[in-house]
């Protein structure tokens, strides 16, 4: 378990961490997928730029219109937040499901996201309640709508020599009433399934629906169809039978020794049904 | 008074592992030491047409690359421990195994040439560049398919594969007679799958060349160390055992797969004088995964058969046992006379027949893992009572009682003649059940079971009541079912001049708690402070011998041996002492550490005779000076520790998952020295058990691939995965040592596996869903598979 050797360097802020990248050269946050794929040689770097230590990046700021997530703040600190857990209490509910304390005390929501693993929580988390990620290159800012951010397996829109900074979770009405519900990989604790479900309700009937899943296909995504035919009306266990048919439309659906494509598919279902009915 | 027996006295190594000071075989460290890494193959069947090391020898810091070409012939490779021949009395096939492979891989990890550097990162990175040109062949890895006809060759000489075959019991034609007029037969296929023991510390070894005294020591993360000197010597490499020491340093678990004399030893010791450094080499843990001995991996048919009343009238088991591509140390022994000789269970059977076929595959060594044999027998046992139960719409505690042998504590009465070659020692069936259905409360467990079939949750319950054969155990039988070693124990007892006492002993701990548990005894029988006891184990330099710590032997063998020497140095102190007194040796009592003449208040303290016994000045006349004993202990027969196991699951109807809500473990281990110790070792076993049920088990694909070797794929039991165990004992003392001990190591990982299975099963059963078998690990999509009919 020792990597091929490379070269490290720590930055002291997004600008300098910038400056400092080449083509050869990766961002460290967390560590997490990272260290484990470089130790296990399935991956190797010529320079690994350290961004964990850079304070203004880890915070989470409680803004009129939002809560501004660093892109450098861990999945305990995101856990954690009180801001989070008023406006989108399945922030907190996801943080806590992923992988063991040590993981959470170490791993950061940006670089899971830079990442991409298909079965990883924030994916569905952040398509569910319409995020923007903030993203910072040698020429400026860009932010990216959270639905046009996850391109493919373990794909993003983030380009070479980018840095995510921040999660922008918009204060909406659906953020503030939002579950996440996650079947795990024993093993890994990865989501074989996790469903994030956010809902704005005029009384007893949907206004508004996000859902993000994860785990279920090669990318994460929303099933629009099952948004879309739920709203104008009651989250029953009936209406959302009719609606879950759609679920993995349009999707690749993974299969491996432990969950088949059938299984997978049916608990997707499940979980989704569960959140959905969770939501008030 | 001291009184240490049967009290939860507190460790007395933990300090040292808890605050980091224990001294593992990683953190030894010699002047100009190299490290090796070992470069493996990645196929599970390849012929090499070339190994081409010239761009990693120019790495620098690469000190020497070695192939098997490079291994001198007289080398032979490692040797097995154990021979079980064939039925019609064939030898045993036993295939070589080069420490390095010479031509052909037979698995993925065999071990295809060795790399040695300045650190192990130059040694990883030199690797790299080794250029293996392989010639992909044709695998198997399941048992089964290894015997069909046409199935790809593990060795040239092992004809469809087979290692031997092998029966015990009644003769198949008086089974199948007794099967065929039965009332009712229970039959079921199944697997009980390989699982990967992970060992907290991974192997690792350390091996150094002293050119001055011609000598090599090696350290070894190893439960077996004078074994391994023995094997190592005596087999593979041809070198005096004298000029050998053999150190089992701290071991941070082994669970088996610690017990054998692997390759990478003997390679070292060799490796060491042939490029005239020290060498260290460590195992990662995706090697672990690769190349620590594995367990289980049994593909089974058995038919039970009961008369009308549920009584059992013959069971017949056939067995295709894996042993991987490789014969290691005991595998042998345990689809076979560790297997088959505990399938009477605790039952009157009185038709047994056991038919095993071991086989070699493409997959990597199968040996003794926690209970070995012993578990796979029971989990064949006791799924087809439970089953039968449900078939024949009996209560599965009912149907145990109405088989149970008769209570015996083989003094008064004999010990038990089963019809699959074993005598138990001692046994009170009944009272372990109805304690542990009095802890589950099963009659209202019945009721809530009920209730909950109306819900999306529904309830299960499942029995186990299992036998095992521990302190493994007498040498002659073990000789004369095919050992190649001996199996008893020594101790040697010193004590000091001033009365502190330094104890040998030829057992092994590597988180048994050994040091304290033997020195409770020995302070116990001697009439001394714990604190004064030092127990030392491990090197074959300062303990005369050892047969090392596997099938629950330690406190048995290992314990009884301790006895005896403790016995020869009280009896000499005796003389001491009497002579001090101007007693005679019959007048005096020993009692709280000094001897005193009956009916005085005139006593000598054990300080003060084992001072005289080094400054023998006032000494008896013709008495040899000193106070140190060494014994060895051979059991009259093995132990038999039983119980009975109850788990109780709930089952998500809607996506199959399970979740264990109870688990209840009524044990019978003999006396207890260590009460909280025996709670430690049946917990970890229960987790053992119950996550080979539930999350463990190893995945090769067609071709060989090992598919789950990493814990991101490979499931251990965590301890959020359990509820508190609620545990208890009995005891029915061991009649044939002199603690009355029978071994707590294993008990666990035997008992707990069918009962969780047959918990799920009946969970299914009674919601409808009429399965016979869910395969191990009970995965939710396996037991949801289940419910879609």
């Amino acid at each position: 378990m020792i990597p091929i050797s490379f070269n490290y360097k720590k930055a002291s802020s997004v600008d300098e961490a910038l400056s400092l990248m080449t083509d050869d050269a990766k961002i460290l946050g967390g560590g997490h997928s990272l260290i484990p794929a470089l130790k296990l040689r399935l991956n190797s770097v010529d320079t690994l730029i350290d961004i964990s230590k850079i304070e203004n990046i880890k915070g989470i700021n409680d803004n009129a219109q939002s809560v501004t997530v660093g892109g450098g703040a861990t999945h305990a600190s995101i856990a954690s937040n009180s801001a989070l857990a008023k406006a989108a209490p399945m922030m907190a509910e996801a943080a806590h499901t992923i992988g063991d304390r040590q993981v959470r005390n170490m791993g950061t929501i940006g670089g899971s996201i830079a990442h991409a693993d298909p079965a990883a929580d924030w994916p569905a988390v952040l398509l569910a309640s319409d995020a923007n990620v903030v993203i910072k290159n040698k020429t400026g800012q860009r932010e990216v709508d959270i639905d046009q951010f996850f391109t493919g397996f373990y794909e993003t829109a983030l380009a070479d020599g980018e840095i995510i900074t921040a999660i922008r979770i918009p204060k909406t009405a659906y953020n503030a009433n939002s579950v996440y519900e996650k079947f795990k990989q024993p093993a890994s604790r990865f989501a074989i399934v996790g469903i994030a479900a956010a809902a704005e309700m005029d009384g007893n009937v949907v206004k508004a629906l996000r859902i993000g899943v994860t785990g279920l296909a090669e990318v994460a995504f929303r099933p629009m169809e099952v948004e879309k035919e739920l709203i104008g009306k009651e989250l029953t266990e009936a209406n959302i039978d009719a609606a879950l048919g759609t679920i993995a439309n349009g999707v690749s659906v993974m299969g491996d020794h432990y969950a088949s494509e059938k299984y997978r598919t049916h608990l997707a279902k499940v979980y989704t049904k569960r959140a959905l009915l969770r939501l008030k | 008074m001291t009184n240490y027996i049967g009290k939860s006295v507190k460790r007395v190594e933990d300090k040292r592992f808890i605050t980091g000071q224990g001294n593992y075989t990683d953190d030894i460290k010699i002047p100009n030491m190299v490290h090796a890494y070992i470069v493996r193959s990645p196929y599970a069947h390849a012929h090499v047409k070339n190994i081409d090391t010239a761009e990693a020898l120019k790495v620098p810091g690469v000190v020497s690359i070695l192939t098997g070409a490079d291994i001198p012939e007289a080398i032979a490779g490692v040797p097995c421990g154990w021979q079980v021949d064939f039925k019609n009395g064939d030898t045993m096939k036993e295939p070589p195994h080069p420490l390095l492979v010479r031509g052909t891989v037979r698995h993925v990890g065999d071990g295809v040439a060795v790399v040695m550097a300045e650190t192990k990162a130059i040694a990883k990175d030199a690797a790299d560049l080794i250029d293996v040109d392989y010639d992909v062949l044709d695998a198997v890895a399941d048992p089964k398919k290894a015997a069909e006809p046409g199935a790809p060759q593990v060795h040239p000489d092992c004809p469809g594969n087979l290692c031997f075959d092998w029966e015990l019991g009644n003769p198949k034609e008086e089974v199948a007679a007794a099967l065929a007029s039965a009332h009712h037969v229970t039959e079921l296929d199944f697997v009980n799958q390989r699982v990967v023991p992970n060992a907290m510390e991974t192997r690792g070894v350390v091996a150094q060349y002293d050119t001055a005294y011609d000598k090599y020591t090696i350290w070894t993360s190893t439960q077996n160390p004078h074994l391994i000197r023995l094997l190592m010597c005596a087999f593979v490499l041809g070198i005096p055992e004298h000029k050998v020491r053999v150190v089992g340093p701290d071991v941070g678990g082994g669970f088996g797969s610690k017990i054998f004399h692997y390759a990478e030893e003997a390679l070292l010791v060799w490796a060491s004088k042939h490029i005239g450094r020290p060498i260290k080499w460590t195992c990662d843990r995706s090697e672990a995964f690769m190349t620590d001995a594995h367990g289980r991996d049994h593909n089974s048919n058995a038919k039970m058969g009961f008369d009308k009343d549920g009584k059992i009238v013959a069971l017949q088991a056939t067995t295709f046992a894996n042993l991987g591509a490789y014969l290691s140390t005991f595998a042998p022994a345990v689809p076979t006379y560790l297997h088959g000789t505990l399938m009477q269970g605790l039952y009157t059977t009185p038709k047994v027949n056991v038919d095993v076929k071991a086989m070699f595959t493409h997959t990597n060594a199968v040996d003794a893992y926690r209970g070995a044999g012993r578990p796979e027998a029971t989990y064949l046992l006791e799924r087809l009572l439970d089953l039968a139960a449900l078939e024949m719409d009996m209560d599965p505690a009912e149907l145990r009682l109405k088989n149970f042998i008769p209570a015996f504590d083989g003094v008064e009465q004999p010990g038990y003649q089963t019809q699959v070659a074993l005598q138990y020692d001692s046994g009170n069936y009944e009272p372990v059940l109805k304690r542990a259905l009095e802890m589950v409360g099963y009659e209202n467990f019945r009721k809530d079971q009920a209730a909950a079939l109306s819900t999306n949750k529904i309830l299960g319950i499942g029995f186990s009541t299992y036998i095992e054969a521990c302190g493994i155990a007498p040498s002659a039988v073990v000789g004369a079912l095919g050992a190649r070693a001996g199996l008893f124990e020594s101790a040697q007892v010193r004590v000091q001049p001033t009365g502190k006492v330094s104890v040998y002993t030829g057992s092994h701990s590597h988180g048994q708690g050994h040091e304290t548990t033997f020195a409770q005894i020995v302070a116990d029988k001697m009439g001394i402070a714990l604190e004064d006891v030092e127990i030392i184990h491990g090197d074959s330099d300062s303990v005369a011998f050892g047969m090392g710590t596997y099938g629950s032997r330690s406190l048995a063998v290992g314990g009884s041996a301790i006895v005896k020497s403790i016995e020869k140095v009280l009896d000499k102190g005796a003389k001491v002492a009497a002579h001090l007194l101007e007693a005679s040796v019959d007048d005096l009592d020993y009692a709280e550490g000094k001897w005193t003449v009956k009916g005085t208040d005139k006593s000598v303290s054990f300080g003060d005779v084992s001072l005289t016994a080094y400054v023998p000045h006032n000494y008896p006349e013709g008495l040899e000076p000193g106070l140190d004993f060494s014994s060895f202990y051979d059991p009259a027969n093995f132990t038999y520790p039983f119980g009975a196991h109850i788990a109780i699951v709930e089952i998500d109807k809607e996506t199959g998952a399970t979740k264990l809500l109870r688990f209840i473990a009524v044990d019978d281990v003999g006396n207890v020295i260590n009460p909280m110790i025996v709670d430690g070792q049946i917990h970890g076993g229960l987790a053992q058990g119950i996550g080979q049920a539930m999350h463990e088990g190893a995945l090769y694909d067609d071709t060989g691939q090992l598919i789950n070797g990493s814990y991101m794929d490979y499931c251990m039991p965590r301890a959020d995965d359990f509820p508190s165990f609620e545990i208890d004992r009995t005891v029915t003392p061991c009649p044939h040592n002199p603690l009355g001990v029978k071994g707590a190591g294993e008990a666990g990982c035997i008992g707990s596996t069918p009962a969780v299975v047959n918990a799920v099963v009946d969970a299914l059963w009674k919601a409808g869903y009429k399965v016979k078998d869910i395969p191990m690990p009970m995965t939710p999509e396996r037991v949801w598979t289940a419910m879609q009919g």
